[in-house]
This record gives C-alpha cells, structure tokens and sequence, in this order.
C-alpha cells in the first residue's frame, strides 16, 4: 500500500510516517502544505493520503479544500484527513459528494494503532471512516425528523453505520450477534423509508440520511 | 442657594439651558490660585474685546439676517481670541467646539447647521453679552486699581504739585490728603478683588459657554468609551486566539506525538516484562487522557472553525461535548459581526460548563435564532433551578461578557427548575 502524508509539523509528520512504516505502508512523500500534496498526489498516485486539515498559509480548512480536489481529480485516491479537534461542518463538506473512499479522525486516534490502521484500511477500501466525535456533533442537531423514530440502540447502531463499521464490527462492540444488527439495520431502513435497492446503496443513503445530507 | 443646587443638578445631567451654566459655574475648581496679577493681566486682556461689540452694536441695523456669514466668520475668530486669552494668561484650555456638519457639507447647508447650533448660540451670549458685561468689570477694577494707586501715594507725589492745588499737601489739607490716600488704599484693595471675581466668573462663563456643551462632550465620551470598549473586546478576542494557536502548534502536538510513539511501542515491542509493558499501557492512556482534555479547553478559547464557518458550525462542537445531552437549534440567516460570534460563542460555552457544574441536569436545550436584529441564545436546563445571578456562579462573567457588547441576559431559575438562561446581543457592532 503507498501513501503519502501531509502534515505541517515536523514532530507529527515523522510520528506518522513511523506508525504507517510499522503497519507496512509505504510512504511515497511527506509533504508539509496542500500545494506540495497535490504535487505528490499527481506524481506517486498513491492508494491514500493522509492529511492534516490545518495547514499553512490559513491554517484553517486547507486540508479539506485538498481532499475535495484529490476525491474529484483522482477519484482511486482515498482521503484520510486528520485534525486536533473535528467539525461536523468539515465533515459534512468531505461527504456531501461522496461516501466512499473518505474518512475524518481526530488526531490522537492515530496513537491507538490497531484502530487507526483498521480505519486507514477501511478507507483505503473505498469505505468510511468518521470520528465518534463528528457523529456525536452531528447527533445533538437531530430532531423533529425521521430519526426521532428510531429507538436508542438503533441509533447507535447508526452511528457505528455512519463512522464506516461493517454490520461484523458493530455486532463485536455493541456486543450483541450479527443476526442483531442485520435486524436493526433493516428496521432503520423501513423507518428511514429508503427504497429497496442494494444494501451498500441503502446504507449509504442511511448515513446521508443521518447526516443531514439527504 | 437651592435653587443653584437644583441648577447644578441639572446642569450635571447636561440639561440647564447653556447660557444660565455660567451662572453657577461648574464643579471643577481651578486648581493652584493663579495671582491677583495674574488675574489682572486676564481681565485686561478681556478689555478690548469691547471695541467689536461697540462696532457691532452700532452697526446692528446693517448686519441683520443678510449678513450672517460676516457675523458667524466674526463669531469663529472672536472666539478663537478669546480661546487664546484664556490659554495664555488664564491657564484654562477651553477645548474646541465640535464642528456642526460633517467635512464636505455645502456651503449653505453648514452655515444652516452653524445658524441652529446651540453652541453658535452659547457664543454669541459670550461675546454680546456675558463678555462685555464681565470687561466691563474689568474696566472697573483696572480703574479702581489705577486711580488706587495714584490716590494711595498721593503724599509720595503732591509735593510736586504747584501750592494750593487739590493733592499739594499743606497744612490746613492735611485730613483731606489723608483721606484720599485711605480711600486710595481701599481702591488698592477693591480693584484687584474686583479683577479676580470677575476673572474667575470669567472662566466658568467662557468654560461654559465657548466650549463644547455638557451634553455634547458626554456625548463625545461615550463614543470615546465605546470605541474604546470595543477594542478591549477585540483584543481579548485576540488573546484568546493567540492561546488556541500556541497550544495547537506546541502541547497539542507534543502531546499527540507522544502518545503516537507509546501507542507504537505498545504494539511493536516484544519480550518485554509483563510490568513494563503495563507501564507502558499506563502512560499511554495518561497521555490520550490528557490530549482529550486539552483539547477540550481549548475548543472553548476560540476555535477556528468559529472565524471559518461562523457561529452556527461552531456551536455544533461545544453542545457535542457537553457532558449531558444537548439539542442545539439555530437559526441564523447570515453571519454576524466576529465579535458578536465570538461572544456568543464564549457564552454558549460558559453557559454550558455551568450548567453541568451547577445545575444538576439530565438535558439541555440550546436555541439560537436571530429576532429583529438582536441574536437570541436560549439555554433551557431541567436541572434543580435556584440559579443566582448576582452570585458567584459563573453567571456574573457571562453577563459581563454579554454587556461587553451592549448585549442582556435574563435569568428565570425558580426553586426545583428548570433554568431558562437567555442572553440578547446586537447583531452588529
């Protein structure tokens, strides 16, 4: 697997580079800003990248405008992007056009290694990967619409859909059996009235649904 | 004697008609007595400014309402004298008076403005009426002090006189000669106690009447202060953003890069003693646990998203991390001033750290929405209620920061709950 990294302090870039190395990465480039991202982008096409939100010059959404061009000019390449504190606003902007291949972690996530590469690989694979934290944000703007309907747990089982778990994930850390999940899944979707189509299709509108975006 | 107190009173509040503020004067007495010479000079001074008043009473029928712009011309430098007298031998700096119409103001509209000016009014009662009236005093007190000085020596002198004038002292005149020199010394003493009376009525008159009026000068200093205020505001603002900026770029990523580097030696070192490796797990956790709550104080200073994506995508984060549930509603059209967001932001989030301190709660509803121009924050607990404003909870600075920028906040917290927090604040600054 090649990656390239994009992050402006030098203390992260190589702790990054490091955990990726462990895992078996290869890192093509570690770039510092959204220009050289693009660049290395363009020339090592890897099948990830993982960048920073804040970068020079504004240090503000740099790293999110760099993911949107990244998913529309070279739709293969995922997008990881990684931030100190996460916004539902940004993470809306990374899905609004698309689901797959894209995911938004808070930082620190990447010292919990197994989790995070589990999520780089996910997100490598064309899924989603989003930080509890995101979902938790865009939860307290839930109201006075079709989610109200769902019970808690299947709430929660949303939230765990929507952060890019499979049905097998969710069923270990709800600790319950699959056949659960694939219960509760099918009752989010009769009450979320998405039509039958393919599962991956309705799951995703699920989490469009959950994210406001549908 | 009231009725001055009642006067002064008024005149306090900025609302005695200006020419009666001379009659009573101001608060501010004139610190270190200037000399009786001193005064002297001053009152002297004030002596020629009858001849104008002599030309224009004289030629008043000629300059009727034709000709106001010669009077109002004549009104500027007469004052600007008079500024100058003042400054110069009665140490009193009168400040300027404030121009009645903005720079650029045709000809005929600002000579209007001037015409309906209060203070184009206070002025010419100075130099037709006031003014005269006091150098006539003056006059008096010069003469007494001359006439004084000639009657009190009359016996240095006399002698000069050819024999059997008035003032030659000679025997038989001898009580009369006395008797102007007393009445020379009493002129001696009157003349100058007369100068520094009319002297000091002068400058509370000119104060008073050539300067900027009460009204006007509070208003000038609540502009002052406004402006003033909110570059407090702004640089507090600013502070906060500075803070938010340093931890991102220094603890924050230390802290990061430490974890990053435990959480790999957790899964990449092997052989190691079952008790080193708890050590490991141990500090490991220690670290996230800190990161996370760094990273939570330091959202609330000023996060970026909050000058990125306003107000409303920023509320998004503080109402998830509250320790309770919170549903957020907002409603806003548009942006709003940054300082405005800032200090909604500031106070969402003060507001929220107090209620799951203080309040005992199982929910929170946040609502905000802009209503006729104001921004409306609502913040509804279902905790235990009894909330104090005017006790040290916390709710003291938010309204503090809410009256930083001329905004409210009302408190309805009965005994048992719930807690509705609502704070107003303009939209723009």
């Amino acid at each position: 697997m090649r990656a390239v990294i994009a992050e402006d302090s030098v203390l992260l870039r190589v702790g990054l580079v490091k955990v990726l190395e462990a895992v078996g990465y290869e890192v093509a480039a570690a770039v510092g800003d959204a220009d050289a991202l693009l660049v290395a982008v363009e020339e090592h096409r890897p099948q990830v990248v993982v960048v920073d939100v804040r970068m020079p010059p504004g240090f503000t959404d740099e790293g999110v405008r760099a993911a949107l061009v990244i998913r529309r000019q070279w739709p293969e390449v995922a997008v990881l992007l990684l931030s100190q504190y996460v916004e539902e606003r940004y993470a809306a902007d990374l899905l609004a056009s698309n689901t797959s291949g894209v995911g938004y972690l808070l930082k620190e996530r990447v010292a919990n290694v197994d989790d995070f590469v589990e999520a780089l690989q996910r997100v490598a694979a064309g899924g989603t990967a989003l930080d509890p934290e995101v979902v938790a944000q865009l939860l307290v703007r839930r109201h006075r619409d079709p989610l109200e309907k769902l019970t808690p747990r299947e709430r929660d089982v949303l939230g765990l859909m929507a952060q890019g778990h499979s049905n097998n994930a969710i069923a270990e850390s709800l600790v319950v059996s699959e056949s659960a999940v694939a219960k509760h899944i099918n009752s989010i979707f009769t009450k979320l009235d998405l039509p039958t189509a393919d599962a991956t299709h309705r799951r995703v509108l699920a989490v469009l649904r959950y994210l406001g975006e549908g | 004697m009231i009725k001055t107190s009642r006067l002064r009173e008024r005149l306090r509040r900025g609302a005695a008609h200006p020419v009666l503020a001379w009659v009573t004067g101001d608060e501010e007495q004139h610190q270190g007595r200037p000399g009786v010479l001193q005064e002297l000079l001053l009152v002297g001074a004030g002596v020629p400014f009858l001849i104008p008043l002599y030309a224009l009473t004289t030629n008043a029928s000629k300059l009727a309402v034709p000709s106001l712009v010669p009077l109002l011309v004549f009104l500027t430098v007469l004052t600007a004298l008079q500024r100058a007298r003042f400054r110069v031998l009665g140490g009193l700096g009168i400040p300027e008076r404030q121009p009645d119409s903005p720079p650029g103001t045709p000809a005929p509209l600002r000579l209007l403005a001037a015409v309906r000016s209060e203070a184009t009014w206070r002025q010419i009662g100075y130099h037709l009426v006031v003014g005269p009236t006091l150098a006539l005093g003056g006059v008096l007190a010069l003469v007494g002090c001359g006439a004084g000085a000639v009657m009190a020596t009359v016996f240095g002198w006399g002698w000069l006189l050819p024999p059997g004038s008035v003032a030659h002292p000679t025997g038989h005149r001898y009580l009369a000669t006395g008797l102007v020199t007393a009445g020379g010394i009493a002129l001696l003493l009157a003349g100058p106690w007369l100068a520094v009376r009319v002297a000091r009525t002068d400058r509370r008159a000119a104060r008073a009447l050539l300067g900027p009026s009460r009204a006007r000068e509070l208003e000038r200093r609540v502009e002052d202060l406004a402006e003033s205020r909110a570059g407090v505001v702004d640089a507090a603002d600013a502070e906060r953003r500075r803070i938010e900026r340093d931890l991102h770029d220094g603890a924050q990523q230390r802290l990061v890069s430490l974890a990053m580097n435990l959480g790999l030696a957790r899964k990449t070192l092997k052989n190691v003693p079952p008790e080193a490796m708890q050590v490991i797990i141990d500090a490991h956790e220690e670290a996230q646990a800190a990161i996370a709550e760094l990273r939570d104080l330091v959202r609330g200073l000023h996060p970026v998203v909050l000058e990125d994506r306003g107000l409303d995508a920023a509320l998004s984060g503080i109402a998830a991390r509250a320790p309770l549930p919170v549903r957020l509603r907002v409603d806003l059209p548009q942006r709003l001033s940054p300082t405005v967001e800032a200090v909604a932001y500031f106070v969402v989030s003060e507001a929220l750290a107090n209620v799951a301190k203080h309040a005992r709660a199982s929910r929170v509803d946040l609502t905000v929405q802009q209503l006729a121009g104001r921004l409306r924050i609502e913040i509804t607990d279902d905790g235990i209620g009894g909330a104090d404003p005017t006790r040290g909870t916390g709710l003291v600075g938010l309204r503090k920061r809410a009256a930083s920028v001329d905004g409210t906040l009302t408190i309805d917290s009965p005994v048992g709950g719930p807690t509705n927090i609502t704070v107003e604040l303009p939209c723009e600054l």
